[in-house]
């Protein structure tokens, strides 16, 4: 790859990714993009192989043939590991936050500033209330609050947060929303914002429709295992991304034509 | 109480050292009586029931309320106290460890015996004998972590090979009589009564010291601070409870006015020794984290890059490694060493630091808990004693007394999970 800026490369490519279990195909030669500094959501109903896509990127589970780019190189991510070396966090939608410990140990868990040999409280205390300014998130309180004590958006932040620390590029959220209520699904929507507007890629995966539509800027969708669709969120609709995804006529509604 | 705001924080500050000390020692008694409430009550019932205990007792038995008996109370309970912290490690893991009891009479028997056997020195049959219980918890630990067999039947055929092993090596029928004099001081010998002293002063100028620098680095980097109320309750309760020990300790307690007994018992500050770098491992490293991280959601560890595995096995190791140290306590205590000795001290281990508020179910409970738990039981057995009464009831009141614990336990447990959704 020649040196084109580095918002003109994918932070992350798919090219022709398959994956197949046994002789279920789950994904077959789909091709996938996610920009720096934009929300890609990525939708398809239940079984469409969103799951199976994001596993691959995230190390858990590599696909059978297809190619990955990572910032324009060829990489290969064969292990958890190997994904959050190359910047790649994802925030699962089973949080994966330990409820006793507080906030700031819960960010910087198994990643902790060590000055001598004892941990480092104020620096991480210092940059975990500085990340969470830097989201603007105003819903918690105390980052010396036990995570037990807090209510499903703000681990939802937490857990959003944490990505954020460690310079990643790529961050992946599994259904940020899915159990929050009507006040935290906004403002961790606006966090989600707020983190591309930062200059990372972030991938969301969402089933609410109108959450999408809200936040993506493109929106990739899934149908059988095929990407059937790549639209500009600013250019469609709701009855459209519907159609994509069920699979009906969408000869009447072409696109990305709208109303 | 803490601001996340970078504008709030000079505010706090301000607030923190004049006006509204009054306010913030309000609010932390609240945060404290719905800590309560919730179950969340770490080592607190535990101290008042120490305290219902010794007024109880003292009550009851002449002799209780004496100095001989408050430095045989402390002697007492320091093979208790260090073989429970070593299970607060593994609880705190939400593992168990039925081993650890005859792993410490194991660790004293091979300590006899290589000694009189191998013509070796004293100090090094100690390191062998700890050597051989950080061996056994390796052993343990694999088992659990690696094999994947659940630790209660792991541990609980440890606890019958070892006592077969124990037998074997003490012999059939056998008695060794500990005479290393540096093993016997452990329970049996006071520190000098200038020592005691600057021990007092050592350990309350400690924890002053080192709460307000903590609170200074905390202004300094614009961090809300606990209320100031807080620390100095906390100090001054140190200094009371130590200096008023150290000055009890300190007085001549013998019934013999030619040869008199004084001072702090050295099984005291052998605790201390254990208790302080524990502590400091579990609080202040990423391995302590990791610890309660393990303990509190074992995926979320291991997603987060933690070696879930390695790190119970060192947490089986550091367990078997204290309850050795116990077992050497033990022995100098009874001054001798049988093919039963540590057989029945674990479920008491257990039970100091479930009492003292170690959490059964994992990642919650401190190594104090494991000193006040262990103070608990040693008192009701000391004061059940004194009072002659059957030791059938002793054994049947540490039961109850357990239970009451783990149920406390369990409730607090499952109002935490109804208030956290």
């Amino acid at each position: 790859m020649s040196t084109p800026s580095m918002r003109d490369v994918p932070v992350i490519e798919l090219k022709s990714v398959a994956k197949s279990f046994g002789a279920v195909k789950v994904l077959s030669g789909v091709n996938f993009v996610a920009m720096a500094g934009q929300v890609t959501a990525l939708v398809g109903d239940n079984g469409a192989g969103k799951s199976t896509l994001i596993k691959g990127m995230a190390g858990v589970q590599s696909y059978d043939s297809g190619t990955i780019l990572f910032e324009g190189n060829e990489v290969h991510i064969k292990s958890p590991v190997d994904a959050s070396n190359l910047g790649i966090e994802v925030v699962y939608q089973d949080l994966a936050l330990c409820d006793n410990l507080d906030v700031v140990q819960n960010m910087f868990l198994g990643r902790e500033v060590v000055r001598a040999i004892s941990i480092d409280d104020e620096t991480m205390e210092q940059k975990a209330t500085k990340t969470l300014a830097g989201l603007s998130v105003r819903n918690i309180s105390s980052v010396r609050q036990k995570v037990s004590s807090l209510s499903g958006g703000q681990r939802q932040t937490v857990a959003i947060a944490r990505s954020v620390l460690w310079e990643n590029k790529l961050v992946i959220l599994d259904e940020p929303t899915a159990a929050l209520g009507v006040s935290q699904t906004k403002q961790v929507l606006k966090m989600v914002r707020n983190l591309a507007d930062s200059g990372l890629a972030v991938i969301l995966i969402s089933h609410n429709m109108q959450e999408v539509l809200a936040v993506a800027d493109r929106i990739q969708i899934l149908r059988l295992g095929q990407m059937v669709a790549n639209l500009k969120a600013s250019e469609t609709n709701l009855n459209s991304i519907v159609s994509h995804i069920t699979g009906a006529e969408n000869l009447s509604i072409s696109g990305e034509a709208g109303l | 109480m803490s601001q996340k705001q970078p504008q709030d924080s000079n505010q706090t500050q301000l607030d923190d050292e004049n006006v509204s000390q009054v306010l913030t020692f309000k609010q932390e008694a609240t945060t404290f009586l719905n800590g309560v409430r919730q179950g969340r009550m770490g080592s607190f019932p535990a101290v008042i029931g120490f305290l219902v205990l010794v007024v109880l007792f003292s009550f009851l038995s002449p002799v209780f309320f004496t100095q001989l008996n408050f430095a045989n109370l402390l002697q007492q309970s320091a093979p208790l106290i260090i073989l429970a912290m070593g299970l607060v490690f593994i609880l705190l893991i939400a593992e168990i460890d039925l081993s650890a009891g005859v792993t410490s009479g194991l660790a004293s028997a091979i300590f006899v015996v290589v000694l009189k056997n191998l013509g070796i020195p004293w100090w090094l049959s100690i390191i062998l004998s700890l050597l051989a219980g950080v061996t056994i918890g390796l052993v343990i630990g694999i088992m659990v972590a690696k094999v994947g067999i659940p630790s209660f039947v792991v541990t609980l055929a440890a606890f019958l090979a070892f006592q077969g092993l124990q037998l074997m090596v003490i012999g059939q029928g056998g008695l060794y009589r500990v005479e290393t004099p540096a093993i016997l001081a452990l329970e049996n010998d006071n520190l000098s009564v200038g020592f005691g002293w600057a021990l007092a002063v050592l350990l309350v100028g400690f924890v002053s010291i080192n709460g307000l620098v903590s609170r200074r680095r905390r202004t300094k980097n614009g961090h809300a601070n606990r209320a100031i109320s807080t620390l100095y309750f906390r100090v001054a309760t140190t200094a009371l409870v130590v200096f008023t020990s150290v000055y009890f300790l300190n007085l001549p307690r013998g019934s013999n006015p030619e040869f008199q007994i004084q001072g702090v018992p050295v099984a005291a500050l052998v605790v201390l020794v254990v208790l302080i770098p524990c502590s400091y491992l579990l609080n202040r490293t990423p391995f302590g984290i990791h610890v309660y991280a393990v303990g509190g959601n074992p995926e979320a560890a291991r997603r987060a890059g933690i070696n879930v595995s390695s790190l119970r096995i060192i947490i089986f190791m550091i367990g078997s490694g204290l309850a050795s140290i116990s077992g050497l306590m033990a022995a100098s205590r009874v001054g001798t060493v049988d093919a039963a000795a540590g057989r029945t001290i674990v479920l008491s281990g257990v039970a100091a630091a479930v009492v003292g508020g170690v959490s059964l179910f994992g990642g919650r409970g401190k190594l104090t808990d494991a000193v006040v738990g262990g103070l608990v039981i040693a008192v009701i057995d000391n004061g059940l004693g004194l009072l002659s009464l059957p030791a059938g009831l002793n054994l049947a009141v540490t039961g109850g007394v357990l239970l009451m614990a783990a149920t406390a336990d369990a409730l607090s447990r499952k109002h935490g999970n109804l208030n956290s959704r």
